[in-house]
């Protein structure tokens, strides 16, 4: 069935529509640019009162994890970023298991509360969405 | 959905990482490099043919005949052009290009 | 339908920029309607006007400008992508504008379709 953006539904105040937001993060950080300008994107969404998560696979979930020291390497050094979300009420922050373990990456390794979830939950959330932008 | 995978899968993990998290229903477009693995004797063979019991698989074909392929083509993955990409784009409510 | 589409990847180095200028054309030519198309991380390198690619292959940037003026398309560049890496109004070719990144949530929010195309 197709649904327009009339069909998806306004919010109250009638202020315009609310969609679905996925932002998909499957690279590492520092190896290329996506996960940087990705985090540009979401903290962007925030200004648009959208229904917002991020989802964490494969490589992605590296960027969440503590300690990064980029001092050597003279770049700027955005893993702090992660925690300013918080402040911007994006707090759907998904976190594959299975990437996880397949890393060695325990859930005290992050540098932000998440929600760690299975493939299957992350499947299922990923169809709930209304716009998936993948970085 | 619309998973939309452009990688070839030896280059990439996005194919396999797509089919571990493609919903029941859900079709499954591959384009540019990831066009190989719509072809028969690819290592992704077998998980196209497992796919193909539940989701609906489709080839863009102007990028398998740029490369030669276009003989190849597993059996069941349906092969269309760029309005057939229009049109998977517009019957799916959600698109998700694995990238 | 209205279309978004999101163009990640800069002119002949990856597909996405062919991908994505053939995937409008089809939308056209269908009857739906492309609103916006964004250009991000090295996607902004399809609106400089100093690309001067061998005669005998497609000229992607131009062909943008071209599909863009003819269809009513709004092609937008990412200002602070643009700025990281030397894409400013002063190389900007004909029918692109740089805006912000709030232009790419909005087509979200607007179109009916949003499609990514990258590497």
């Amino acid at each position: 069935m197709t649904q327009t953006r009339d069909e998806i539904g306004e919010d109250e105040a009638g202020h315009g529509v609310v969609k679905k937001f996925m932002f998909v993060n499957r690279k590492a950080p520092y190896g290329t640019i996506y996960a940087l300008e990705g985090l540009e994107v979401v903290l962007i969404s925030a200004a648009f009162d959208q229904d917002v998560s991020l989802a964490f696979l494969d490589d992605g979930v590296y960027q969440l994890v503590k300690g990064q020291q980029t001092k050597s390497l003279e770049v700027k050094n955005f893993s702090p970023t992660y925690r300013a979300l918080e402040g911007y009420d994006i707090e759907k922050l998904y976190v594959e298991h299975e990437s996880l373990e397949a890393r060695g990456i325990r859930e005290d390794q992050l540098l932000v509360p998440v929600q760690v979830v299975s493939a299957e939950e992350i499947t299922r959330l990923m169809d709930e969405q209304d716009v998936i932008i993948g970085f | 959905m619309l998973h939309i995978v452009n990688k070839s899968p030896y280059e990439r993990n996005s194919l396999s990482s797509c089919l571990a998290h493609a919903g029941k229903g859900s079709a499954l477009l591959l384009i540019e490099d990831a066009v190989y693995a719509a072809t028969r004797g690819n290592v992704a063979e077998a998980g196209i043919r497992r796919a193909l019991e539940t989701l609906a698989v489709y080839a863009l074909g102007p990028d398998l005949e740029a490369r030669g392929m276009q003989a190849n083509v597993i059996e069941g993955v349906q092969v269309v052009d760029f309005a057939g990409f229009v049109d998977l784009a517009a019957e799916h409510r959600t698109s998700h290009s694995w990238l | 339908m209205k279309f978004g589409l999101l163009i990640n990847e800069g002119p002949y180095n990856h597909q996405a920029a062919d991908t994505a200028y053939q995937f409008a054309r089809a939308a056209l030519a269908k009857g739906h309607q492309v609103q916006r198309i964004f250009f991000y991380h090295d996607g902004v390198n399809n609106a400089t006007k100093l690309t001067e690619p061998p005669q005998d292959d497609r000229h992607i940037v131009n062909r943008w400008s071209k599909l863009g003026q003819e269809n009513g398309i709004d092609l937008v560049v990412c200002v602070a992508a643009g700025l990281r890496r030397g894409l400013v109004e002063d190389n900007l070719a004909p029918g692109f504008r740089i805006s912000g990144l709030g232009q790419l949530v909005e087509a979200g929010i607007e179109s009916d379709r949003l499609v990514v195309f990258g590497d």
